[in-house]
């Protein structure tokens, strides 16, 4: 089998799981900039991790023989800080023409608050003015629904983003309908207690189809599984799911996205 | 797309210690004593969806735990999600 990790917080990662996914059959790790489970005290310490992303992690995958591409921002988590937020946007262009840079990402929402729907109206304009991919973190649990429906509606708002350059990450049953029906591509995220799991993706695949759509484990340094893609796809066999549409749920369509961005290389695909 | 029987074979006995597990939870507050909170009450709430006989059940309980605004929040004075929406006087 074959598949691409297209949401994955690989800083947070030992390297041990570079090899496990390997083996698995990834061909591709892609890594959106996120929040470090406690704050940045300053755009220096945001300066030393687009730095980690766009230099170090890529050296680490490729012991694997894994492409590593990433998306930079700074999370909703962190976007309180009006005057932190203007001072990490600044910086984030001297990293946009990186090698395995893709995109503007995970921006979003996470309370909801007005000053998060400040930045995150600044990282869709800096998405617009340069021409780049969004990949898009929706709220957690009870803050999903309505936080889903604003990032939509200021996306839809600018007349420079196209919605099929737009995945919007985390999406369930009660978001999914609203993403797809808007044209954007949707990501779900396998989680063991939050989010999706791997039964209920597959529910969704049956419901929603299996265009714009894509899995992902979003591992990182909370309860997640490096695996859960391969899992979920072992799953889906399981349910009587065939190898085509298996490998075009986790292999072509994040390619298909992902090569909006002149920077992603198709994998070899072994 | 695969039939009933496929999916009870597939899924019943998880499914049965799933429902079991919700049970044993509801005894382990209720034995708890103490006052309830937000959380239980929208638990119980979702609870309601199950009996509903739509295919959008999953949908419904996640509706039920969620904020039903429209509107951003002033301010986040937390950056973590409890899993139900506490009501319009604890944002």
């Amino acid at each position: 089998m074959r598949y691409i990790e297209p949401h994955g917080h690989m800083v947070s990662r030992t390297t041990d799981d570079y090899r496990a996914m390997a083996m698995a059959g990834c061909q591709a790790v892609c890594e959106p900039a996120f929040w470090a489970g406690f704050d940045r005290s300053s755009a220096q310490g945001f300066y030393d991790y687009f730095c980690q992303l766009t230099q170090h992690e890529p050296r680490r995958a490729s012991m694997f023989g894994l492409p590593h591409y990433t998306w930079l921002c700074i999370n909703p988590k962190e976007s309180e800080d009006l005057a932190l937020a203007d001072e990490v946007l600044a910086i984030i262009p001297e990293f946009m023409d990186s090698p395995n840079v893709l995109g503007i990402g995970e921006i979003g929402l996470n309370k909801n608050s007005r000053n998060e729907m400040t930045v995150l109206e600044k990282h869709v304009d800096l998405a617009g003015s340069n021409d780049q991919l969004i990949l898009v973190h929706t709220p957690h649990l009870e803050d999903k629904r309505k936080g889903t429906r604003l990032i939509l509606d200021v996306l839809k708002s600018d007349s420079r983003i196209r919605p099929e350059r737009c995945i919007i990450d985390h999406v369930e049953e009660h978001t999914v309908g609203m993403v797809l029906d808007d044209g954007f591509w949707a990501g779900m995220t396998l989680y063991p207690e939050t989010k999706c799991t791997a039964n209920r993706a597959i529910d969704i695949l049956e419901v929603y189809g299996n265009e714009r759509i894509w899995m992902n484990s979003a591992c990182d340094w909370g309860i997640s599984v490096p695996l859960a893609v391969p899992q979920a796809a072992q799953e889906m066999k399981r349910r009587g799911n065939d190898a085509q549409y298996i490998d075009k749920v986790v292999y072509q369509n994040p390619i298909e996205f992902m090569s909006q961005s002149p920077r992603f290389i198709r994998p070899v695909g072994l | 797309m695969a039939d009933q029987k496929n999916i009870l074979d597939l899924y019943f006995l998880d499914a049965r210690a799933r429902l079991i597990d919700i049970a044993a939870f509801m005894d382990r507050v209720d034995r708890a004593g103490g006052e309830t909170d937000f959380r239980y009450n929208a638990y119980r709430e979702a609870l309601k969806a199950l009996e509903s006989g739509q295919p959008d059940r999953a949908e419904k309980v996640l509706l039920a735990f969620s904020d039903p605004t429209d509107e951003p929040i002033p301010a986040a004075t937390t950056k973590a999600a409890c899993g139900a929406w506490p009501g319009a006087d604890e944002d």
